[in-house]
């Protein structure tokens, strides 16, 4: 998990390491409060969980975008915020809140979302907090309209100012995630450890790499093997380990099918010596989940990994994903000496292209879909330097038939569910369409 | 011919098939409606430009210059999509240019039910409105049948 030479690391790579060591999965939730009151009791709750957990303090969209007079206000007036608002509440009052807690050195991560993040990273800094996540590419195509251009460069400086300010500050690159569903698993790959490269290019001595749970148990394994052999290869001189998402697209609708795609993802992660899990809860289909939900679904998550047993779940699957991610990333970083602008050249030319994603700096050429055997394909590849295998029968994308896409491990994880008519009462309706 | 014409004349940068602007509101941060809405008009014979989320009004509004399109369909589902709609639709109402092309919108307009904003969305200037919970198949039924976007109500 580690190169040569490390350099000492912080408290939340410390924390993961820590666990790794001694062969256990870390947990995290998603977790974001408007009042530090309530944010410590959500810490607290994750902190005496019975699993080995890290914290996570999600800030809110106001905050994310800037625009830290709304929060201001919202939290003047008592309007409810769908995160900790960081910057409004300001370093002291932050740090007061982590203080308060029965294990003030409990490591926690900062999420935000934000492509020009360095107000974020100053004020997390600023309250004594050692870990974000992130990346220029990660966090700007698929939720801003920011340049990528201008979110490179934002990156690139809070990257450094991160690691000046922080000693053994933790990153990491949500490059495995773009946009939680329908992109095929080298892709993520590639992302994710181009932004791992560009972290250590601006500072950064401990970074994670992340890879969402995609629609296939083998082909899963096989990505996240290959991620690990990538970042041994690339990473030399830095602290790595990866953290795996429980799957971030249309999720199952009934409880135990929720819970049962939670508890393969667990499993996905101990079997591939994933030391990272960031969970979903069963209540996420419908609500904001309240702290106890994701207290459950940390210790459901713990439990799976431990009662995990390599020889009873499916190998990884041999297509040459290695391969593919690898070459992917050598195009890109043979476009320039410095990877921020080998990034920007890449996305132009579209040898980067992902999938639906509807940023004007993407491409957009290429399509993907899930074959007969669950798999993530490429439909079309559009400029990128990999094959795209056409289904067989017609090779065109329907809208109905992307529908059905969409919503594939939904109904793989239900469907057995409601089969034995137990499933929870309240189902609602499809995704909205139009 | 699947889509309503009643812009054609005025819209004359391009010829072959009807060119149809997808775009979300200045507010709705979502994409895979978008998504859809591009494969289904695709499907249909039409050519798509898809402008993505979060679209401010007057970008939406210098897309439409720059793409010169048949139609202009707008897809929200975070539940500002009948404020919102009501504001972009009157600022490209005021456009001289834009006067007349025909823009429809849909999805999950409000946290109420849709006869709340239909009409008000016609009103404003909207020449079809289709809410998420009557399905996909009033809008698919609109492109493929309708001459003259303004004689349909589909929210009716």
């Amino acid at each position: 998990m580690t190169g040569t030479a490390v350099p000492p690391q912080g408290r939340f790579a410390g924390a993961v390491a820590a666990a790794a060591a001694r062969g256990v999965l870390v947990v995290q939730p998603r977790m974001g409060m408007p009042l530090p009151a309530d944010m410590r009791a959500g810490l607290a709750a994750v902190r005496r969980a019975r699993a080995a957990t890290v914290g996570t303090i999600t800030l809110d969209s106001y905050t994310r975008v800037g625009d830290h007079a709304s929060a201001r206000k919202a939290l003047a007036e008592g309007s409810d915020l769908n995160g900790f608002p960081i910057v409004a509440h300001g370093a002291e009052e932050t740090r007061r809140m982590i203080d308060a807690l029965d294990d003030p050195r409990f490591a926690i991560q900062v999420r935000h979302g934000s492509p020009l993040p360095l107000g974020i990273v100053e004020a997390l800094a600023d309250a004594g907090l050692d870990a974000t996540e992130g990346g220029p590419v990660s966090y700007c195509l698929p939720y801003s309209r920011t340049p990528l251009r201008d979110a490179v460069d934002a990156w690139a400086r809070s990257c450094e100012v991160l690691a000046e300010r922080v000693p053994g500050a933790h990153l990491e690159s949500f490059g495995g995630c773009m946009l939680g569903q329908m992109c095929p698993p080298a892709l993520l790959v590639a992302i994710s450890v181009l932004e791992g490269i560009f972290f250590r290019r601006h500072g950064l001595t401990s970074v994670s790499l992340s890879y969402a749970q995609q629609t296939s148990f083998p082909q899963d394994r096989e990505a996240l093997a290959a991620m690990r052999r990538l970042a041994s290869e690339y990473l030399d001189g830095v602290a790595w380990h990866v953290v795996l998402y429980t799957y971030m697209g249309v999720f199952p609708q009934t409880e135990a099918g929720a819970m049962e795609l939670l508890r393969s993802s667990a499993v996905l992660a101990q079997v591939t010596g994933t030391e990272r899990l960031i969970v979903k809860t069963a209540a996420e289909a419908f609500r904001i989940p309240t702290v106890a939900d994701n207290v459950y679904a940390l210790e459901e998550a713990a439990g799976a990994a431990r009662g995990a047993d390599p020889t009873t779940v499916p190998e990884a699957d041999d297509s040459g994903l290695y391969e593919e991610a690898r070459t992917l990333v050598e195009s890109v970083l043979e476009l320039d000496p410095d990877v921020g602008r080998a990034l920007l050249k890449a996305f132009s030319r579209g040898l980067l292209d992902v999938p639906f994603c509807l940023h004007a700096d993407n491409a957009g050429k290429s399509r993907a879909y899930v074959d007969q055997g669950g798999r993530l394909q490429w439909l079309s590849a559009g400029s990128m330097p990999v094959r795209a295998v056409a289904p067989a029968g017609a090779g065109r994308l329907t809208a109905d038939g992307f529908l059905t896409m969409l919503s594939h491990v939904q109904r793989r994880f239900d469907g057995p569910v409601l089969e034995r008519g137990r499933g929870r009462s309240g189902l609602t309706s499809s995704p909205s369409k139009v | 011919m699947a889509l309503p014409s009643t812009a054609k004349g005025s819209h004359p940068a391009h010829a072959g098939k009807p060119r149809v602007l997808v775009s979300s509101t200045s507010s709705d941060s979502h994409t895979w409606n978008l998504v859809f809405l591009q494969l289904l008009l695709e499907e249909m014979g039409n050519d798509v430009v898809n402008i993505g989320s979060c679209v401010p009004d007057d970008l939406l509004i210098a897309e439409c210059r720059r793409h010169r399109p048949d139609m202009v369909v707008i897809s929200s589902v975070n539940g500002h999509g009948a404020l919102d709609g009501e504001r972009l639709i009157t600022a490209l109402r005021a456009e001289p240019d834009l006067s007349r092309l025909p823009v429809v919108i849909g999805g999950k307009l409000g946290t109420r039910g849709s006869s709340v904003f239909g009409q008000r969305l016609m009103d404003a200037g909207f020449d079809a409105v289709f809410e998420d919970s009557a399905g996909i198949e009033p809008f698919r039924s609109y492109l493929e049948l309708a001459p003259h976007a303004v004689e349909l109500e589909a929210t009716a």
